[in-house]
């Protein structure tokens, strides 16, 4: 084996240029693979912690009722705050939110909201609710998120007509005022969403005392006395992050697979050269001792170190690449929220030991194969042809 | 000399397949070699002298009949078996040389060393040596590409005996030289064989080789024709004679 190797990797280099241009594809597909993965990885890291930042905290407890994905339980998925957690809303640690179906009028179209009353005071999550602090004697003061002010044309310092139901089904309405205009990356946040001062909201619908949801910091405490409502932990609620990034890594799959796939056939087509060209060598390895198994060896070998001499070459000018990604970030051409999910518009590629051993592993592992099925052919060969190179 | 007989062919015979019938390459051979000699199978062109060579040199086997190399019936040995005899035993010198052209004189020569899986010093140690009893210590780091034509046969020889292997096979090593060439490579090898006593056995119709053979064994359609040998003062007188030639 020790022979092989040494044999194959003189052979390799003194191939020259073909061997570096297969080199150089191959430590492409190396850099890309690594580069793609390390972006997926980074968007999910970056998803989760916005997500976390912004909407989630450390985990939720839901109203029983209470379906994100269906408005209409909205009227329901009300309560009381459960006693127990009283201690922790006093020391900010529990936020309870109250989210009621409402309607808004820019500019004289009817618009859907999810008016979701807030405590203006809040620390656990990053939405700017202490703008809501602002004493306004003729509206209420009110903070959303750029998505819904693009889509509607509200900008700060606008006012709107707002109406929604209290508790027994009365319609009402008021004027609120658009204080603060914020960004995230997180559009669950910024679409569809009006805050308003929690104990505002609560008056307004005679809904004393009660919330929808109840967002909490610290996600490691336990809490047994949450009654009927439902404890949604941080990774149950950013579970659907996952799920979006591992569609959109199947479609990039495909992508590197491609350059995979092109990487593969210049191996290939090499392999298949060497063995018509190198006939005669063939024969003088058989006539100095080897068997012809040996230099089926030989030849595989010598192919499958293209992808050792491309992961060498993928180190040199990848490493300071995907360092230099990791640092400044990916931005992406177009604009992010219009995706429609979470995500920055530059993304930060977070690379893991696991991904580069895994992506090495299997360009090594393909690679030999691609080497091996052309080189089987010499094994079949006969050895006094091989030496007169006449094998066609 | 028989007792001590490093090749053994009896009744030999080779066919080939040709589409539904077959071709008759050597028929009713018979012949015995010792060591030390320095011999070679003479005839023109399509007689069968590289086929009765890559027998003995195991890279093909009998259709019937016998060949004994150096105990081993080529016939009978696996492939594994046959390799080792190759690895071990025996040296091929080729008529286009077959030097592996990206590698350096060093490692072409080294090469059947390292498949002997020697320490590396003692490699370096046999390779000079080699090297040295062709001339060639100048052009340790040259590639075969760059050397003349009489210079890579020289390195092929080396290859060839770098392992000091009982028996040399050389098919038409001088076809590709000319006269100053092949004469100093067939004085390498003569002096090789004196000095090693290793067997030479060649395939050849030049008659720059035949000269310095000391038995001459003649194939004529695949059958054996007659044989000549040469008492060694002969070849002695050859050489000078050629040497003569040479320096006119
Ligand atoms: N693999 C083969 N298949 C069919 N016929 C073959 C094969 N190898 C050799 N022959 C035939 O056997 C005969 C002897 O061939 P061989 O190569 O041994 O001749 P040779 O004496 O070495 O001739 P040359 O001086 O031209 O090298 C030739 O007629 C050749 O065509
Ligand atoms: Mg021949």
């Amino acid at each position: 084996m020790k022979t092989a190797l040494k044999l194959a990797f003189r052979n390799l280099i003194g191939a020259g240029l073909r061997t570096w241009l297969n080199v150089l594809v191959l430590s492409f597909s190396f850099v890309v693979i690594i580069w793609m993965n390390g972006l997926m990885a980074g968007w999910d890291y970056q998803a989760k912690t916005d997500m976390t930042n912004w909407q989630i905290g450390g985990g939720q407890y839901w109203h029983e009722q209470y379906d994100p994905y269906d408005p209409f339980t909205l009227t329901e998925s009300h309560a009381p705050v459960p006693a127990g957690f009283s201690d922790e809303l006093a020391r900010g640690t529990m936020e309870p939110i109250l989210v009621v179906q409402g309607t808004i009028y820019p500019e004289g179209r009817m618009q859907p909201v999810a008016i979701t009353g807030i405590r203006p005071g809040q620390e656990i999550l990053m939405i700017p609710t202490f703008a809501l602090d602002t004493v306004v004697t003729d509206a209420v003061p009110a903070v959303i998120g750029a998505v819904l002010s693009r889509n509607m044309q509200v900008k700060e310092g606008d006012r709107l007509t707002m109406r929604w139901r209290d508790a027994n089904g009365m319609f009402d309405a008021t004027e609120i005022l658009v204080i603060k205009v914020f960004s995230s990356n997180v559009p669950a946040v910024e679409a569809g969403q009006i805050y308003i001062p929690l104990e505002k909201l609560r008056s307004m619908t005679l809904l004393e005392d009660e919330a929808t949801l109840v967002t909490f910091s610290d996600s490691e405490k336990e809490r047994q006395d949450a009654g009927e409502w439902v404890h949604k932990s941080k990774d149950e609620l950013t579970a659907p992050v996952d799920e979006i990034i591992k569609t959109k890594t199947v479609g990039q799959s495909v992508f590197y697979g491609i350059l995979l796939l092109l990487a593969m056939l210049a191996v290939f087509d090499t392999q298949v050269l060497s063995i018509f060209r190198r006939q005669k060598e063939i024969g003088t390895y058989i006539a100095l001792g080897y068997t012809r198994r040996e230099v089926v060896g030989l030849f595989t070998v010598e192919g499958a170190m293209h992808s050792v001499l491309a992961a060498v070459v993928a180190a040199l000018y990848g490493f300071p690449f995907l360092w230099w990604q990791a640092r400044e970030g990916w931005t992406m051409p177009i604009e992010a929220s219009e995706f429609g999910m979470a995500m920055a518009q530059t993304l930060y590629p977070v690379y893991s030991a696991g991904l580069v051993i895994a992506t090495v592993l299997i360009v090594v592992l393909v690679t030999t194969i691609v080497s091996y099925l052309p080189s089987r052919k010499i094994a079949k060969m006969n050895p006094t042809e091989a030496l007169r190179g006449r094998i066609q | 000399m028989e007792n001590n007989a490093i090749i053994t062919i009896k009744d030999l015979t080779k066919t080939f397949p040709m589409g539904k019938s077959s071709f008759t390459a050597l028929e009713g051979i018979n012949l015995s070699l010792g060591t030390g000699e320095f011999s070679g199978l003479i005839g023109p062109s399509g007689s069968g002298k590289t086929t009765l060579l890559n027998i003995i040199g195991s890279l093909d086997t009998p259709t019937s009949g016998e060949a004994l190399v150096l105990g081993h019936s080529i016939g009978e040995l696996s492939a594994k078996q046959a390799a080792r005899l190759r690895k071990e035993s025996l040296g091929f010198i080729f008529q286009s040389y077959n030097l592996l052209s990206v590698h350096t004189v060093f490692e072409n020569v080294e090469f059947p060393l390292l498949l002997l899986k020697m320490g590396a010093d003692e490699r370096k140690k046999m390779v000079m040596d080699a090297l040295e009893w062709v001339g060639l210590t100048e052009k340790v780091k040259s590639k075969p590409p760059q050397l003349s034509g009489g210079e890579c046969q020289r390195v092929a020889i080396a290859r060839a005996m770098v392992k000091k292997p009982s028996l040399v096979l050389a098919d038409e090593p001088t076809a590709n030289l000319d006269a100053a060439n092949s004469h100093n490579i067939l004085q390498t090898m003569l002096k090789l064989n004196k000095e090693l006593n290793t067997t030479f056995l060649f395939a050849t119709h030049d008659e720059k080789v035949i000269g310095y053979l000391r038995r001459k064994i003649y194939l004529l359609d695949g059958k054996f024709e007659k044989e000549e040998r040469v008492g060694e003062d002969e070849v002695e007188l050859k050489e000078v004679e050629s040497g003569r030639r040479l320096s006119k």
